[in-house]
């Protein structure tokens, strides 16, 4: 049976037959036509109403306020006004692809101007448009498929908007052609706990209603599958949604090693989420919310009432506290808006609050008094810290502050290969593997022709990950990874192999990593750490791990 | 010939969304030729571009002009129609 690899997010397994999603149709040029308006008229007419049927006919599949939606686009596709529109242009001898593109782009405009809900309705139109390009054409209708049953859904790669919109109830599971492990897809996916695997360069060949087997463990497209494969496949389909509605357990390996499973939280709405899916505390709460959307620094009061709603959730709970991360590369006007050449590499994180003491000061102590008010143990840490010193100073005004627990992030590649010295001089490491991949491979990763070398399992990343975990072994004091890496199943294995003690995660992302560490022991997970170390690549790194996974 | 009828538009919504696409539903029903205008702007109620180009709004003044077959009646209903709130009956 044929097999197609890529890389496979999260647990998931999943059969069914193929949809394709189509790209929209590139705009038409303006050139004349070879036809007489008349046949051109004819053309259009077809077009419009068979796309109109189409709409009409999801509308009333859909049912609910899409049904209205689909409706109502089904409805610009035959009005008049349009059609006028469009009439003129045939007479002038245009195409029938570029009279509707023009005529669409007219009316799209009117709605645009007049903003609010006609805007939105703007897009809608753009939509149609496409719609009857593409019939007139012979071309698929673009965008996320609906062929009425359950599908695996391939695409070149998701567009965020097209992502949101997945109705989740029918896409069974995501495979796409481009992408990698942290591309757009493959985090949402994580989030969603959607079962897919990115980067399949040939699923180009799959075609519509083709079965296929998605298997994200093994990170492979099986095609043409037997029988007794598919029952194996909702086998294990069935097995893993048992698992994650199982009574929740604390996170540990299969010899009993603990490994705490923490949730990252950007906001106080969402620590019910966390509890409810088993977060054992809090690795990071970002604390960037109450800031950014603010003219001048919040107050005090209005802090210490913010971080009481999140520490109220988890007594007797680890919440790890990160200090305000904003500066060059999140500007605030109260903290450092000056435009930078490279704002990842300037006056940032802990670089931007000591340059700005009293912010941080009135934020240590917001924190000092929510900790007095409520149950839950609290750590607080620095973001972007790179040398020792800093270190230092952080963690000695946090306790001048009445905190008890006070530690560093390890996000810049010179204060991981200082893991030692660091070691000795606060009370916790946490690795911010998004930024510690940026800052390791110098590729900023918000910038997507670099995307690629943001890859965390790349072994330079690795081997500092190794060198911060010796160090909370040697020195007996806690390190966690809190960044996208703890949340693949897998490479969360090797970070434990590595020396790491908790994973911190977006709540959704628990349940596979808490399955996938129960198969491996203490001792196995450092034999897979150990594979992944010696690769020479990300891509090697990562079949290493797997293969000796596979084994254990 | 031709009939007209100033309306005062009683739906929540105005004439977006689902009021709109249900008036212009009743437009392309009437045997009539119908438009609405607001202040100096007027189109084809059949047209649910053109309705929804005019931005009406709950209290809004609107102006119907029928012409053809059955004209009356079909102002009758489709003042009904703007004087009835859709949002809350659906």
């Amino acid at each position: 049976m044929p097999e197609l690899s890529g890389i496979g997010i999260g647990r998931g397994i999943a059969a069914g037959p193929v949809a394709r999603m189509s790209p929209p149709p590139p705009a038409p040029a303006d050139e004349a036509s070879e036809l007489s308006p008349e046949a051109e008229t004819d053309r259009v007419k077809e077009a419009l109403s068979e796309v109109a049927g189409e709409l009409e006919e999801r509308g009333r599949a859909v049912g609910g306020t899409a049904r209205d939606v689909l409706e109502a686009q089904a409805m610009m596709a035959q009005d008049p006004s349009l059609a006028d529109a469009v009439q003129t242009r045939l007479q002038a001898g245009k195409t029938g692809e570029f009279a509707v593109h023009e005529a669409f782009a007219e009316f799209r405009a009117t709605l645009e101007q007049l903003g609010g809900y006609l805007g939105e309705r703007a897009a809608d139109l753009s939509d149609v448009a496409q719609r009857v390009i593409a019939s007139l054409r012979g071309l698929p209708a673009p965008g996320v498929p609906d062929p009425g049953h359950p599908f695996i859904l391939v695409a070149e790669d998701l567009a965020p908007a097209d992502t949101a919109l997945l109705d989740l109830d029918k896409v069974q599971a995501l495979v796409t052609i481009q992408g990698g492990p942290t591309s757009h897809t493959a985090i949402l996916a994580r989030e969603k706990s959607i079962t897919a695997i990115v980067g399949v360069a040939d699923a180009a060949e799959l075609t519509e209603d083709e079965q296929i087997i998605v298997d994200s463990v093994a990170g492979i497209v099986y095609t043409q599958p037997s029988a007794e494969q598919i029952r194996d496949a909702q086998a294990r389909r069935t097995a893993r949604e048992e698992e994650a509605a199982a009574p929740l357990t604390p996170g540990t390996l299969a010899d009993g090693t603990a490994v705490p499973l923490l949730a990252n939280l950007g906001s106080a709405s969402s620590t019910d989420q966390a509890v409810e899916l088993g977060a054992e505390g809090v690795g990071l709460f970002r604390t960037e919310f109450l800031f950014l959307s603010a003219d001048e620094a919040p107050s005090v009061e209005e802090q210490r009432e913010a971080y009481q709603k999140v520490l109220q959730a988890f007594p007797g709970q680890k919440v790890v506290v990160r200090a305000l991360d904003a500066g060059a590369d999140k500007p605030l006007s109260f903290l450092n808006d000056q435009p930078e050449e490279n704002p990842a590499l300037g006056l940032r994180g802990l670089r931007a609050l000591m340059a700005n003491e009293q912010i941080l000061k009135d934020q240590l102590t917001a924190l000092a008094q929510a900790q007095e008010n409520t149950e839950a143990d609290v750590w607080v840490m620095a973001p972007m810290v790179s040398t020792v010193e800093e270190a230092e100073e952080f963690t000695a005004l946090a306790k001048q502050h009445g905190l008890q627990i006070a530690g560093v992030m390890v996000e810049v590649p010179s204060i991981a290969l200082m893991a030692d010295e660091l070691m000795s001089r606060t009370d916790f490491a946490s690795i911010g593997t998004n930024d510690l991949t940026q800052y390791t491979m110098a590729a900023d990763r918000l910038l997507g022709s670099v995307a690629s070398l943001q890859d965390p399992w790349h072994p330079a990343v690795l081997r500092l990950i190794r060198q911060v975990g010796a160090a909370g072994i040697a020195s007996a004091k806690p390190v966690g990874v809190c960044g996208e890496a703890a949340a693949d199943p897998l490479l969360a294995v090797v970070l434990v192999g590595l020396g790491v003690n908790t994973l911190s995660m977006s709540p959704a992302a628990l349940a596979d990593v808490r399955a996938e560490l129960k198969l491996h022991t203490l001792e196995q997970a450092r034999s897979i750490a150990a594979a992944a170390l010696t690769a020479a690549t990300a891509a090697q790194a990562r079949e290493s791990a797997l293969s000796v996974a596979q084994q254990s | 010939m031709s009939s007209t009828r100033t309306v005062t538009v009683a739906s929540s919504q105005g004439l977006h969304a689902r009021p709109a696409k249900l008036f212009v539903e009743a437009a392309q029903a009437a045997g009539a030729e119908v438009t609405i205008a607001k202040g100096e702007k007027s189109v084809n109620a059949a047209s649910i571009l053109g309705v929804l180009s005019l931005g009406v709004d709950k209290g809004d003044e609107v102006l119907l002009t029928a012409e053809g077959e059955n004209e009356e009646q079909t102002l009758d209903s489709l003042e009904t129609f703007l004087k009835t709130d859709h949002d809350e009956a659906s």
